[in-house]
Order: structure tokens, then C-alpha cells, then sequence
């Protein structure tokens, strides 16, 4: 991504202002927009965090009291909890199964295509609805996952009814939804890999598991690191699933921090809190970007 | 008698190609198997849904809670604000974000492009604060514009994003060449690079499309009684009938049909267009 051309665009200041100059006016209709629904926001977010607001009353500069309030709320805390067993859940899984979905699809056979366009289905269905359908899979009594787990001798489970089994059920929509991503992009790694070390290693008799590991592996490494920060991004942001499926509950056991600003904003009307907990969840995305970034910097060095 | 190597060789490639069969099967199994049941759950009367064990295949298929779910619901209302939000956050993301994505790669201008990257990261629920403030102020709130406007904040970065992969892998020469017998820069864009680059915008347009149509919460936030989105429509449908699971599922199915349908029509191309967008 544009990790390692960020610092590169740095260095020749100005031959970068001389080469940009001709091509403003493709870029500046784009840009305005962008600052009207995005930078306009941020802005705005940043100083509404040191306002106290609650929507129709009075706003009062406070300061830091938004977030010394937040470092002490015991909720806010969990929900951070929460957010870091729910993320690492839903990045680990989805590496590992897309990474062997990815191995498997590359290899050639009969209806390849068609299978593979099965596979990716779930990354564009609609997850609202994706969510629903796994609301009426998880039901503890009538639900078919419950009989399915029968059919192979295994005691109910409650799933998202229980706050032991909440976080990992959730994790597991999010894994059915987003493996093809990671899917999809170790596959443009494969298929950039070259043939001759593969020969090599034929000829002097590696199994396919040496392979895997030998070669494969370190080649695709710097492709899985990118799909692990995209993906990292994104189950930190996870919300439509969460909040359709269980609500944050049963009582606060899955409310993440996505799930928490929402109740804040939107049920609580404290825009000020809401703001702090923005800047917050915005810090934390940008410093596990950044320490990412920063591993993929050494997967590709190594 | 010893098998020949070459009836080796020919076992083992059977037993090489049953496995990835198996692996393929392993794979799609759960994949597939949430789509069936949401089929399965929508063809069903709840009488079946409610059965234990479970009804898989459908003894007298009927497609009540298809009727029902129009019926009940002013669903053709919800299709047409999606297609309203949704068309016109696309096509305003891409007049905006091919041009944009050609500028920034010409100019090689990167730190444009983390703008891209940094918004991206944003939660989406963090825009809706400010924004939520800002078109209460000028009053909006009730029509359709300040949900298309917000979906622009999914569209745009994803078209200009994928456009700069795009005219980055496009060779310089041949506008070199126009730009040489005289074509102004523009004209270099609209003439040379843009008739180049339709397989990008293709794929820039249509998973623009998809993510906007799936997107839930900005319809949530913004949305009042005639202006939701199809995702709003259904997510309400679960508040107010959590039990009747056959209309549930035929909801879900009438959502993600042109989606799906998309998805089908075009997996190829959504299969480069991702791979070139996520890696570069």
C-alpha cells in the first residue's frame, strides 16, 4: 500500500510540487468533496471531544473531561476488551482459511472458476441480511446450528445467548464473511510468484507441505501482511453484524467499542463523550496500522 | 506384480486430485450451506421453520413470505431510495474519482493517496456525528440527499483508489505521443488514457455499487419512515417480527439479489480489480 511511497514522495519535494501542478484540476472536484464529508468531520470530531454536548442543551467548553471521565469508565474499558478478543479472532481465522482457500484455488482443475465464484460470494452479500440469517442459525432452541452440532454428538451451545460464547460466535459470522478477502488477495500473490524454485524443489523430491513452507510462504508473506492490515481495519470498525446479531449483549459482553460510541451518540445523546471515544478508537487503528505497516516493512526486507 | 511407474504416477495424481476436491468441498461447504438455509428458510411455512429437527428441503415450497414481505412493507419505496442513494453516490464518485485517480497517479502524488488510506481506517460511525449535526442545521434530515451524500464516504475513496492502481499500470507513452501532436492534457485523459482504463472504471463503478448497497448504518442514522434503504427496511423488519423467520429470510434474499446478481455477472473482473486494488 502506500506505506513505503509515502516516504518516498517526502524526499523530492520540489520535482513532486512541479509534477503535481498540471494535474490539479483533475484532482481538486475530488478533493473538496473529500474535505466536506471526511476531513470537515475529523475537524469537527476533535473539538466536539473537548465540548460537553448533549443534543438540545447547552454546549460548554471542558477540556480534557471527556477523557479523563473515559479513563475511568469501567464500560469504555471493557469494551476495548472486547474489541481486542473480537478483532484478533476475526483477523487470525480468516488469515489462516483464506491463506489455504488461496493455495487451493490456485491450483489448476475442472470448474475452478465456478467454484471459486461460489467462494467469494459471501464478501458481497449484503451483511445486514448475512447477519439475520446467522440471527435465526444461532437460535439456542430451533436454530440448525444447534442441530447440526447434534448430528455429530456435540451438547448445544447458546452462541450468542451466553457472554462466554457471544464474542467467538460473532467472530465466526465475520470469518464466514470476510475469508474470501483474504482469499482473494493471497491469490494475486500466488500468481505473481515465479515457477523455477517449485521445479527445483520437484526434482529434488519436497512433499507438498515442504513446499508450502519453503517457498510459498516467504513469497506470499508481504500479500498476507497486507491482507491482515486491511483486515485488522476493518474487524476493529465491525459493527453491522454485532449490533444486528446480539446488540452488544446479552447485557454489555460484546458491546466493542463501535457498539459502545453508537449507544453514546445516538441512544445517550452525549455528542461530547462520543467524540472522546472517536479520537480514541481513531488513535487505536492508526497505531496498529502503523505497527502493521511497519511488519510488512520487514517481511519484505527479510 | 509390481504396479509400473506409471500406474504409480496415475494413482497418485488420483488420490492428489481427490484431495483438492475434498479441500474445494470443505471449503464451500459452510459457505454454502448459510445460503441454502436462507433459501431453504424462505420457501418454507413457519410451521416447517419452527420444526425440529430441522426441515431442510422444502415439502410443499410456497413463496407467501415473498407476497407477505411486499404486502406488509412498502418494499418497491425501500428498492427505490437504495437505487436513488446508491446510483447517485456512484455515479458522483466516479465523475469525481477517475479524474482524481488519474491526477494522483500522473503526479505520483502519494501523500493524496493516504488521505485515501487514512479514511478508510475512520470509523464510518465517527462521520455520522458531525454530519448528523451539520444536516439538522441545514435540514435535511427526511429526504434521501444526506444519505447519498454519506455514502459518498464509502464510494469515493474506493473508485479513486482503484483508479490510481489502474492508470499507474497504463503505459506512458501513447499520451506522451497526443500530448506531442498537440492534445491539451484533458484531451490526453478523455481521448488516450479513459478508453484504456474502461475495464478499471467497470470494476470501480460496480463494487462502489455493491459496497453501498450493503451499507447499513449510514441508512440507520439518516433515514425516517419513506427515505429508508433496502439493509435499513430489513434490519427494521427483525425489531418488529423476530419470530416469523420465513419472511425474514425472504427479506434478506430481496436485498442481496442485485448484488448478488452483480457479483455473478462480473467475478472476474471483482477478483482482479480487488487483488490489484488491496496489494498495490
Amino acid at each position: 500500500m502506500a506505506g513505503a511511497d509515502i516516504t518516498a514522495g517526502v524526499k523530492g519535494q520540489g520535482s513532486a510540487d512541479r509534477r503535481l501542478r498540471p494535474y490539479l484540476g483533475f484532482i481538486w472536484p475530488a478533493l473538496v468533496v473529500c474535505s466536506a464529508v471526511i476531513i470537515f468531520p475529523w475537524l469537527f470530531t476533535v473539538w466536539m471531544s473537548f465540548n460537553d454536548w448533549h443534543i438540545g442543551s447547552a454546549r460548554a467548553w471542558v477540556g480534557i473531561e471527556n477523557y479523563s471521565k473515559l479513563a475511568t469508565d469501567r464500560r469504555f474499558l471493557e469494551s476495548i476488551g472486547h474489541t481486542i478478543y473480537f478483532t484478533v479472532l476475526a483477523v487470525f481465522l480468516p488469515l489462516v482459511l483464506g491463506t489455504f482457500a488461496a493455495t487451493v484455488f490456485h491450483k489448476k482443475f475442472r470448474g475452478r472458476g465456478f467454484f471459486r465464484t461460489l467462494f467469494i460470494m459471501p464478501m458481497m452479500a449484503t451483511p445486514v441480511a448475512v447477519s439475520l440469517v446467522w440471527t435465526m442459525m444461532f437460535h439456542p432452541q430451533l436454530g440448525v446450528l444447534n442441530y447440526l452440532l447434534s448430528l455429530v454428538g456435540l451438547p448445544p451451545s447458546l452462541w450468542v445467548f451466553a457472554p462466554a460464547t457471544v464474542i467467538p460466535s460473532l467472530a465466526l459470522v465475520e470469518v464466514w464473511l470476510w475469508t474470501p478477502f483474504v482469499m482473494i488477495i493471497v491469490l494475486g500473490g500466488l500468481a505473481s510468484l515465479p515457477t523455477e524454485p517449485y521445479e527445483a524443489a520437484l526434482i529434488d523430491g519436497a512433499s507438498q507441505w515442504q513446499m508450502f513452507w519453503k517457498i510459498t510462504y516467504p513469497l506470499v508473506l508481504p500479500f498476507i501482511v497486507v491482507a491482515a492490515i486491511i483486515r485488522t481495519i476493518d474487524a476493529l470498525k465491525a459493527f453491522e453484524t454485532i449490533w444486528v446479531i446480539s446488540n452488544g449483549g446479552p447485557g454489555t459482553a460484546s458491546e466493542t467499542l463501535n457498539v459502545y460510541l453508537y449507544a453514546q451518540a445516538f441512544a445517550y445523546n452525549q455528542v461530547g463523550t462520543a467524540s472522546a471515544v472517536v479520537v480514541v478508537f481513531f488513535a487505536i487503528i492508526v497505531v496498529l496500522s502503523l505497527v502493521l505497516l511497519w511488519a510488512r516493512q520487514k517481511a519484505q526486507w527479510s | 506384480m509390481t504396479p509400473t511407474p506409471a500406474t504409480r504416477r496415475r494413482i497418485r495424481r488420483g488420490i492428489d486430485n481427490a484431495a483438492l476436491y475434498f479441500a474445494v468441498a470443505v471449503l464451500l461447504a459452510p459457505c454454502l450451506f448459510v445460503f441454502f438455509w436462507m433459501i431453504s428458510l424462505s420457501l418454507k411455512y413457519d410451521i416447517d421453520n419452527t420444526a425440529w429437527p430441522p426441515v431442510f428441503i422444502p415439502t410443499e415450497p410456497t413463496f407467501d413470505n415473498f407476497v407477505h414481505v411486499f404486502q406488509e412493507s412498502p418494499m418497491f419505496l425501500y428498492f427505490w431510495n437504495s437505487v436513488q442513494v446508491t446510483g447517485s453516490a456512484t455515479l458522483v464518485a466516479m465523475l469525481l474519482g477517475v479524474p482524481a485517480g488519474y491526477g494522483i497517479a500522473k503526479a505520483r502524488a502519494h501523500g493524496l493517496a493516504a488521505v485515501l488510506l487514512l479514511s478508510r481506517m475512520t470509523p464510518g460511525l465517527s462521520y455520522l456525528i458531525p454530519l448528523f449535526a451539520l444536516f439538522q442545521m441545514m435540514g435535511m434530515i427526511g429526504t434521501v440527499w444526506p444519505i447519498a451524500l454519506t455514502h459518498m464516504v464509502i464510494t469515493l475513496p474506493i473508485v479513486t483508489w482503484i483508479m490510481i492502481g489502474f492508470f499507474e499500470t497504463l503505459p506512458q507513452e501513447l499520451e506522451e505521443a497526443a500530448r506531442i501532436d498537440g492534445a491539451t492534457i484533458w484531451q490526453a485523459f478523455y481521448y488516450v488514457a479513459l478508453p484504456l482504463a474502461r475495464p478499471g472504471i467497470v470494476v470501480g463503478a460496480i463494487l462502489s455499487f455493491i459496497y453501498s448497497w450493503n451499507n447499513f448504518i449510514f441508512g440507520a442514522v439518516f433515514a425516517g419512515r419513506t427515505t429508508r434503504t433496502m439493509p435499513v427496511a430489513v434490519y427494521n423488519m427483525l425489531t418488529f417480527e423476530s419470530f416469523a423467520w420465513g419472511p425474514l429470510a425472504a427479506a434478506a434474499i430481496v436485498v442481496m439479489l442485485p448484488v448478488m446478481a452483480l457479483t455473478i455477472v462480473i467475478q472476474r473482473e471483482i477478483v482482479q480489480g480487488l487483488a490489484a486494488g488491496g496489494v498495490k
